[in-house]
């Protein structure tokens, strides 16, 4: 199987029902991607295919097949949501950040709060850090 | 009520492997409509798969049966949205988002576009299916209303071809429809709607929820309805909406719903708290 991995082509040999988390973690060693509920509630596990937003915990291996995969690791650690969400306390036990990040990826430039809290519904904090998360967010997008 | 997501509560087995394990289980990849609807016929039974955001929480808690899939997700001819002769035309495939986007359902369907919006969140939006969300059969599912208020039509196909079966009789039970085991859902189809569409689901949050009652209404010369999570299927309120259109007021209304309604208590809700909170959404369809 094939897809381009944060920016990178790669190749992976692994069941095509195998979930894109398990692939990611297991097999391309990036374990920025976190596993939460495993039942798409919490989007602890969100990353990009093709720039969408989706919980990793629920998408086989073989319907990225071709896709861009963008994770956590992609945005090189430098990223200004990263900074932001060090800077401005959206991050707290950490657990849900990797996906709270992603799920902002995807949002456009300047998003008003509605916009930052339909984006993020589907990623839940349970330290219930969300005002700072959004305040993170309207500083960096 | 189990604890959800504690290690203790997931399947594991003797070894200490979770059971939603895939080794044993196979995908078969169809390269097109045609070739699915063969493989369908000549190497079932399979389960066709989709998004994925129901079939993956069963294998996750290890809790499906299943052994051999059908990959659909590749199969573009499904996932178009057109309208040809006046009828809305939407393929099984048609994630929430590509609903909520598609300018022929804002204008035509805009209360699909609203239970699409209360779907998950965006990363479920980004991947369920509507023919999913049917095929699924879940007497919760959030499009279901919609279809049946809308008196939609299921295109169902085989490789002996194809035939349509008005949304109102697809199901049959508790998770059980019509559909055979060789054919497909490969989308429905909508007539034009005259009057205000309306749409409320209530759960325990606004995302993330599953549904504790949902209800779709047009109201024209005469009132549609229909509700899911109150019956073993979703249900069209055929004996309310017969008293309305004799002109009975909102109370005798509410009244009939409610001997219509057969909720259950789960670890959602409870059948009291479904029945009232139906016929108040009931009334405030009809006041607004």
């Amino acid at each position: 199987m094939r897809l381009t991995l944060n920016g990178k082509r790669a190749r992976v040999d692994v069941h095509p029902l195998k979930r894109l988390l398990d692939v990611l973690r297991e097999d391309c060693r990036l374990t920025g991607t976190k596993e939460g509920c495993g039942e798409g509630e919490c989007g602890a596990c969100t990353v990009l295919v093709d720039g969408a937003p989706v919980n990793s915990c629920l998408v086989p291996a073989v319907h990225v097949d071709g896709a861009r995969v963008t994770t956590i690791e992609g945005l090189g650690g430098r990223h200004r949501l990263q900074r932001a969400f060090v800077e401005h306390g959206g991050a707290q036990c950490g657990i849900c950040t990797p996906g709270m990040i992603m799920a902002a990826v995807a949002l456009r430039r300047k998003p008003s709060l509605e916009e930052i809290k339909v984006g993020l519904s589907g990623n839940l904090c349970r330290c219930t850090g969300y005002s700072a998360i959004y305040r993170s967010i309207r500083k960096a997008r | 009520m189990p604890l959800h997501r504690l290690l203790r509560d997931l399947p594991i087995d003797s070894k200490g492997a979770m059971t939603g394990s895939i080794a044993n289980r196979i995908l078969l990849q169809p390269r097109s409509l045609s070739d699915a609807l063969k493989m369908l016929r000549d190497e079932g039974p399979l389960t066709p798969l989709a998004g994925c955001t129901d079939l993956y929480v069963s294998l996750n808690f290890g809790t499906l049966k299943e052994t051999r899939f059908l990959n659909l997700w590749g199969l573009d001819a499904l996932r178009t949205i057109d309208v040809g002769r006046d009828v809305l035309r939407v393929g099984a495939l048609a994630t929430h988002t590509d609903l909520i986007r598609s300018k022929h359902v804002q204008q035509r369907l805009p209360m699909l576009v609203a239970a699409a919006r209360e779907i998950g969140g965006v990363q479920i939006q980004n991947r369920g299916t509507i023919g999913g969300n049917v095929a699924n059969a879940s007497p919760a599912g959030d499009t279901l209303p919609v279809l049946a208020v809308a008196d939609a039509v299921v295109v169902l196909q085989s490789a002996g071809g194809s035939r349509r079966v008005p949304f109102n009789e697809f199901y049959t039970g508790y998770r059980q429809t019509v559909r055979r085991g060789d054919e497909l859902i490969a989308g429905f189809e909508i007539a034009s709607l005259r009057g205000r569409q309306w749409f409320r689901k209530v759960g325990t949050r606004a995302a993330q929820a599953i549904s504790k009652v949902v209800i779709a209404g047009v109201k024209d010369d005469e009132v549609r309805l229909a509700l899911g999570s109150v019956a073993p299927t979703v249900i069209r309120a055929r004996r309310t909406e017969a008293v309305l259109a004799r002109g009975a007021s909102i109370e005798d209304a509410q009244q009939t719903l409610l001997d219509e309604l057969s909720p259950i208590d789960d670890l959602r809700s409870t059948a009291a708290y479904r029945r009232r909170v139906a016929a108040n959404l009931l009334a405030g369809f009809l006041a607004s």
